[in-house]
Formats: C-alpha cells, sequence, structure tokens
C-alpha cells in the first residue's frame, strides 16, 4: 500500500555525509513519489542524486531523517519493499559468461518470479532483446548491455523504478523507443518512475516533474514550464547552467 | 499481477536457485572452470604420489605414513576449495560489476553467503571425487580406507573452509580489489600451524601452541590417530568442531559489522567500478 495520496515514497530531511565531520553529499532532503509520476534528478557531478537514490534504494543509510516507500522504513524493511522496487545504472552489468536470457533467467529466479522463463520471453519480447537473447553479455555494445540492464529492472514488474542515466549510452531512436515503453508502463500500470539524467532535452519531454540539485540540497523542483518561468531562462539547459554555476541564485 | 512477486522470506528457495543457477551456467560452458576444479587436485596428487612411490620402497619407512600423505592432500585440497568457492564467488560479483544488483535485489548478504556455502559443497564433492577416484586407480589409494568416521572430520574441514572464505570475503568487502589476494592466499596462513603432513608434536613450541587454535590440526592429528590406532579420537573431533564454531561465530559478526559499516560509509559502492 501507498501512502495518503498515492504517494509511494517520501523522504523527509534526508542527510548523509560519507565522513563524520565531512561535506554533506545529501543535506535535508524532502522528496516525495506519487504512483504514476515520472521525476527525473538533475544537477551537476557530485551533486548528491546518486547517494540521495542509494538511500532510497537500502544501500545506504541516512545519517538524517527517513525514507519511506509503501508506507515502510527501508533501512528497518528493506526486504519487505525490494521485490517491488527495481534499479539500473550504466555502472553496472551482469556476469559477462551468461547470455542475456541467462542473465534474466538468474534474475527472475532472484525476484521470486513465478514462471520465471515466461517472464523472460516476455521481457526479450517487449525490450526487442529477442535477436541477440542467446548471446554472451561480453559479446554485446554498450547500447545493447544498458537495454538488457533496463530489461533485469522491470524483471519484477516493478512499482517504483529508479534508473541511473538510462539513455546515456543508447542511440537516439533506441532512447526514444525505450521512453516511450517507460511512459506506457507509467500510464497503464502506475508504475512510479525516478531517475537521473544529464539530457536536458530528455529530462524536459519526459518528466512530470524536475528535481535540481546541487551541492547536497534540492535547489529547485518543478515542471519544465515552471522552473523556466520562475528562472526566466529559455530552456532547461540555461536553467541547469544557471543553478550549477551560480551558487548566488536563490534556490525555490 | 498474478505472476507478480512476493516477499522473499529467509527461506525461499528461488532466490537461491537463482544464484546457484548462475554458477551452473558459468561451469557448464567454461573449460578453464573445470580446469581449475581438477588441475591442481590432479597435479598435487601427481606429485606427491610419485613421492609416495618412492617412499614405498624405502625399507624403513611405515605404510602407514604413505596413506597419511596422500589421505592429508586430499583432506587439504577439500578446505582450500571450501575457503576458496565461498571468497572466489564473491569476487566474481564485483569483477562483473553485478554485487549492487544483487545488494538491490529482496535477498539479503546470507542468502548470497549461503548460497556460496552451498555452491562450494558441490564443486568440493565433484573435485574430491575426481582426485579420490585418481588416487584409487594411480596409486591404489582408498580414502575410505581411513574409515567411514572420516567423513566428521571433512565436514569439520569443511566448517573451517567456509568460515575462513566468509571472513576473506568481509575483508575484501571492506578493503575492496586489494584484498583479493587473500582469497587465495589465506589458507596458506594457517597450512604451517594445521599439522597437514607432520604431528604437531614436531612443531616449535610456538607453532604448536598456535596450532591448537586452528581446527584443521585436530583433523589431521585426528586423520593419523584414525591410520595408527583405529578409533576415532573424539576429542580431536569435538575441539575441531568447537574451534569451527567459534570460527564461524567471527565470521559471521564480521561479515555483519562489515555490511552494517559499508552501509553507512558507503564503501561497497565503489567495488569493481
Amino acid at each position: 500500500m501507498g501512502e495518503s495520496g498515492g504517494e509511494v515514497l517520501v523522504s523527509e530531511k534526508v542527510s548523509k555525509r560519507y565522513l563524520p565531520g565531512g561535506p554533506f553529499a545529501v543535506k535535508e532532503v524532502d522528496l516525495r513519489l506519487r504512483a504514476g509520476e515520472v521525476v527525473s534528478m538533475v544537477g551537476p557531478n557530485g551533486a548528491g542524486k546518486s547517494t540521495l537514490v542509494q538511500m532510497m534504494l537500502g544501500l545506504l543509510i541516512p545519517d538524517g531523517g527517513s525514507i519511506r516507500i509503501f508506507g515502510r522504513d527501508v533501512v528497518a524493511e528493506r526486504r519487505r519493499i525490494a521485490h517491488r522496487i527495481n534499479y539500473a545504472s550504466t555502472d553496472l552489468s551482469l556476469p559477462y559468461a551468461l547470455t542475456v536470457r541467462e542473465n534474466l533467467l538468474t534474475y527472475a529466479l532472484i525476484y521470486n518470479m513465478k514462471r520465471p522463463r515466461e517472464r523472460v520471453s516476455r521481457l526479450l519480447a517487449l525490450l526487442g532483446l529477442e535477436s541477440f537473447a542467446d548471446r554472451k553479455v561480453g559479446a554485446l555494445s554498450t547500447g545493447q548491455v544498458a537495454r538488457m540492464g533496463i530489461a533485469k529492472a522491470l524483471v519484477n514488474d516493478p512499482e517504483i523504478l529508479f534508473l541511473d542515466e538510462p539513455t546515456a549510452t543508447l542511440d537516439p531512436e533506441v532512447s526514444g523507443q525505450l521512453r516511450h515503453l517507460l511512459a506506457g508502463m507509467v500510464r497503464e500500470r502506475g508504475m512510479a518512475l525516478l531517475y537521473t539524467s544529464h539530457n536536458m532535452r530528455e529530462v524536459e519531454r519526459f518528466s512530470d516533474r524536475i528535481v535540481l540539485m546541487r551541492e547536497g540540497e534540492i535547489a529547485a523542483q518543478g515542471t519544465a514550464a515552471s522552473l523556466m518561468e520562475r528562472y526566466k531562462t529559455q530552456d532547461l539547459e540555461a536553467l541547469f547552467l544557471l543553478l550549477a554555476e551560480r551558487k548566488d541564485v536563490a534556490v525555490a | 499481477m498474478p505472476d507478480g512477486p512476493e516477499p522473499v522470506s529467509l527461506f525461499a528457495w528461488r532466490p537461491m536457485a537463482g544464484i546457484l543457477y548462475r554458477q551452473a551456467v558459468l561451469y557448464r560452458r567454461s573449460l578453464p572452470r573445470w580446469m581449475e576444479i581438477f588441475y591442481w587436485p590432479l597435479l598435487d596428487l601427481l606429485v606427491w604420489g610419485f613421492l609416495t612411490l618412492y617412499l614405498k620402497r624405502i625399507p624403513s619407512f611405515l605404510p602407514s605414513a604413505v596413506v597419511s600423505l596422500l589421505g592429508a592432500l586430499l583432506l587439504w585440497d577439500m578446505l582450500y576449495r571450501a575457503q576458496q568457492g565461498i571468497s572466489v564467488m564473491f569476487l566474481e560479483e564485483i569483477w562483473s560489476r553485478n554485487l549492487i544488483h544483487l545488494l538491490v535485489a529482496p535477498v539479503t548478504p546470507y542468502h548470497i553467503v549461503f548460497a556460496a556455502i552451498v555452491s562450494s559443497f558441490g564443486k568440493v564433492l565433484l573435485s574430491s571425487t575426481v582426485a579420490a577416484t585418481l588416487a584409487y586407480f594411480l596409486f591404489s589409494f582408498k580414502i575410505f580406507s581411513l574409515g567411514i568416521d572420516l567423513l566428521f572430520f571433512i565436514g569439520a574441514l569443511l566448517a573451517m573452509g567456509w568460515a575462513l572464505g566468509i571472513m576473506t570475503t568481509a575483508v575484501i568487502l571492506r578493503f575492496g580489489q586489494e584484498a583479493e589476494v587473500l582469497a587465495w592466499g589465506v589458507i596458506f596462513l594457517f597450512q604451517p600451524f594445521s599439522a597437514v603432513f607432520n604431528p604437531v608434536a614436531v612443531l616449535p613450541p610456538f607453532a604448536a601452541a598456535l596450532s591448537r587454535f586452528v581446527p584443521a590440526s585436530y583433523v589431521f592429528e585426528g586423520m593419523r590417530s584414525l591410520l595408527t590406532v583405529g578409533t576415532m579420537p573424539l576429542r580431536d573431533l569435538f575441539m575441531a568442531y568447537l574451534l569451527d564454531g567459534v570460527y564461524m561465530a567471527g565470521a559471521v559478526f564480521l561479515y555483519a559489522g562489515v555490511i552494517r559499516r559499508a552501509r553507512r560509509r558507503g564503501f561497497h559502492l565503489k567495488l569493481g567500478s
């Protein structure tokens, strides 16, 4: 069950420092995500996006604040949440010596899916991976590995999907297909999608809400149109540069 | 969702089957992996087997000592493989940049370790069966001429190997791939004090004192006792399992501590990148 108002993720005053007394990687971040919502997080490298996502996934424990997913505390009840969420990142891969099909079957089993082979066949078709389903990961192109990673992230029909730069290594055509696929899942199944990206055009077209992070804090958030209007910029790229480079610009 | 996911209990079989399935596939088509299982035991067996052929020709040499050498060799290999099975499986997750996928999945670090233990048991069983068969055909050595009681000692050795494997995994998780040399080397730190080929009685005092804290020393002493006296040395067996219990508790404590610390400091997120 989600929290009131269809909120599936609520982070309140979440902070993280990697070293005691060191700089904040994330500082008092409040962020909410609703079912069926696409939220993109943008910000310069080191802004705290990945750290925040890693805390939401239970990979890191916040120093302060709390993160609740489906009303459950991520730190205390990760195992009761993990089967309903998933994650893909271009930084990660899957064992090179296995084929795409074998890797997906591994994760269908790990996620305790019933009829795992059928599930894998459906995913291969859904992501257009059938032509190289029986090829070893080590023989795939970077873009194909990224698509396989996304297939893995969809293996359990997640209710919240976290994607770290999902289209960074994909060509425009495949990126478009992937966005179309994800948009369908968001629309039809009410999946919530939280993703990070440096592709401002994609962010602008694809997101319901944009969260701009700077130095561990949320510098601004809203729809693309509302943000551009508030900061009087022509496009998101200009807004990104404004907030990233000009620390004197007030946050909202 | 009719075929949707269910919460994963600690005893769910599918996640475990998933991790083991992957190991099985890796071995199914990899010749170097099969060689790794059989290559070293075979070479060791040949070297030590030929030595025993020579020793048998020395009139003053006791036949039981020859049996003891080959028996010790086979048992040592089981210990080595039990430890390595855990550590190397973990390293493979790091090398393939897959560890984070597993940590995000609805399995606990204990599922991963338990799957590694099952997988390592399979490898030990396979390589030991082959080595014991070769020892029989090449050197007429029957491992169970030492008695079926030997199985209890083998159990104690495997438990020590797994405890050391978990400790090594914890250290690799903490210090990263710089510590991966431990996966291959840590067991040899224990070898001089394990009384593998020689009785504890011949060790210098400091080494003999250290060997009292090594479960394997009781196993190998027990094996020799089985050979010479022919009865089960229950005290050795008890001490081996007692120390195994201490090692395993220490290993789980260390592993849990490192996982807890990793989730605070994030050092596991950089592994393999």
